[in-house]
């Protein structure tokens, strides 16, 4: 192991939080709910002492509504929550894409439906990559697997909430909240960010006003918005879809699943190995835009024999596996949900008797 | 090197703090280490109890079935998790209130009177480190002088005279083992 970096021991939650004012995050605002709490704990101590504001606002929806107030001044602004928290949240997240307003929104989730339970789960899938606001919108949706990438994900979230003027959402997980393990604070590569001459920080001589808004009532204008909405998830889609993928060449079955999950799902492959199974290891790190095209090309591989997806839920990025494998090879689905955790010999053995049916 | 450490025992005997101070250590030692606390709605004097990884190879799964050793602090502990030790691996019992002994046969068990040392060192709370003191010396895994200067990075200020007495719960566990 490289013993030139200083690795140092973190909380996933306050790694985030920490990551997040190394990022240059000024504003946080944000309601309690376990499992993320140590977020806006670590804010409140440290944001302040960054020259920050930290509110604990009355509501998750004040809190991303003075999000939008925040970025719309200029600064670069988060909030965190959980699955029920985040809920609470949409009709603000969908006004910020309308608004075209940058900022952060982690979502460390947990077992649901309603108030569910506490414990880590990724039943919020279909609400971070479809919207759970109102109408034709996206976030990037950022899944980091480890307490290392959520740290580089957080960090590298602002930039892109400023590049494409959105919300960007880091889905995390309760396990990831929660776990602590060692990391290695790097700088992230710079990107070039544009000018924030569209916030509405005072006129200072200039012609015009800034006004942002999330109304177009004339269908005319409203339309043209949405196209334009629609050039850049384009954009997006060609140029942020980032996945990691292991031992995929000539496998004969694809373990597709990001966060926790992906990682049980390594100590599984490991186990399928030394049998003599060949696993390729398929984990998004960015669930919206999601990596269709590569996927397909590897489910295309003719040693391919199935693809497995492993979540914690009741299947949910399946739907998207599926999109993108569209019928060329069978895809199956392991979850387990409502908190509770797959095991790397759950997903073993999940592997091997799918591999008996299909060979 | 490969350990998947199950500990676990009442809320306030120590049990989560056993296993930061193990993956603290292992990250100065640059092995690779995880730790996963359960969270669930815990009451006082309820059980706690946390999942460690300690590994001279990236972590995958920082969750496990099976663990190579298991730390008992209570009773229900020692029930619970018992069954799910790897063949080959060791329980260590907290002999101060677990009068059980370990029922299989296939396992290692290594009884550590915890609670009466800390007793005899004048702090119950230093339980955990004679614990851990044992843990060290019967496994191997870490060494007693990381352990030490971590303490000395733990406790600092008005809580640096804490190093003595944690130092001296260590020692105190190791020679459990090594006599």
């Amino acid at each position: 192991m490289d013993t030139t970096v200083e690795k140092e021991l973190w909380k996933g939650n306050e790694a985030v939080a920490e990551a997040a004012i190394r990022a240059g995050c000024k504003c946080f605002f944000g309601y309690p709910i376990t499992p993320q709490n140590e977020i806006p704990e670590y804010m409140s101590a440290h944001l302040p002492e960054a020259g920050g504001v930290f509110i604990q606002s009355e509501s998750e929806l004040a809190a991303i509504n003075m999000v939008y107030g925040a970025a719309a001044s200029g600064v670069r602004a988060m909030t965190s929550s959980s699955s029920p928290g985040i809920s609470l949240k949409q009709e603000g997240i969908s006004a910020m894409c309308s608004g075209e307003l940058p900022g952060v929104v982690v979502n460390m989730m947990r077992g649901g439906p309603g108030l569910g339970t506490i414990q880590p789960s990724q039943c919020d899938y279909f609400q971070a990559t479809r919207g759970g606001g109102n109408g034709d919108y996206r976030t990037i949706v950022l899944a980091p697997c480890d307490i290392q990438e959520a740290v580089d994900m957080t960090q590298e979230a602002f930039d892109l909430a400023d590049i494409y003027r959105m919300p960007v959402m880091i889905l995390g997980d309760g396990m990831i909240g929660q776990m602590m393990e060692p990391i290695v604070w790097h700088d992230i590569p710079k990107r070039e960010l544009p000018s924030k001459d569209w916030c509405a920080s005072g006129r200072k001589g200039r012609d015009h006003s800034n006004f942002i808004t999330s109304l177009r009532i004339d269908a005319p204008d409203s339309e043209e918005f949405n196209r334009h909405l629609e050039a850049k998830y384009k954009t997006i889609a060609e140029k942020e879809t980032r996945w990691v993928e292991k031992d995929t060449d000539g496998c004969e079955i694809i373990i597709a699943a990001y966060g926790t999950p992906s990682r049980i799902a390594l100590s599984a492959a490991e186990e399928l190995e030394a049998k003599g199974i060949k696993v390729g290891l398929f984990r998004p790190q960015t669930v919206w835009p999601f990596p269709s095209e590569r996927l397909a090309e590897l489910a295309a591989q003719p040693s391919v024999k199935a693809i497995l997806v492993v979540e914690m839920s009741l299947g949910q990025m399946v739907e998207d596996v599926q999109l993108a494998v569209k019928g060329a090879k069978p895809v199956r689905f392991y979850g387990r949900v409502g908190g509770m955790v797959p095991s790397v010999e759950e997903i073993a053995e999940e592997a091997e008797k799918i591999l008996q049916e299909v060979r | 090197m490969k350990k998947q450490i199950t500990i676990a025992g009442f809320g306030g005997q120590g049990v989560m703090s056993i296993g930061k101070s193990l993956v603290e250590a292992a990250v100065d030692e640059n092995l690779h280490a995880t730790w996963v606390p359960s969270y669930g709605p815990e009451m006082r004097g309820g059980t706690a109890n946390c999942e460690v990884v300690l590994s001279d190879e990236p972590v995958g799964s920082p969750v496990f079935t099976y663990p190579t050793e298991l730390i008992a602090m209570n009773r229900p502990s020692l029930h619970k998790f018992e069954d799910m030790v790897q063949p080959g691996g060791t329980i260590f019992v907290n002999s101060s209130i677990i009068g059980d002994k370990v029922q299989r046969t296939d396992v290692k068990a290594v009884y550590v009177p915890c609670d009466t040392i800390a007793d005899e060192l004048g702090n119950k709370k230093v339980s955990n480190m004679v614990m851990l003191g044992a843990y060290i010396a019967a496994t191997g895994a870490l060494k007693t002088e990381t352990i030490k200067e971590m303490l000395v990075h733990m406790f600092t200020g008005p809580k640096a005279k804490l190093v003595d007495l944690n130092m001296e719960a260590l020692e105190r566990g190791k020679a459990c083992i090594e006599s």
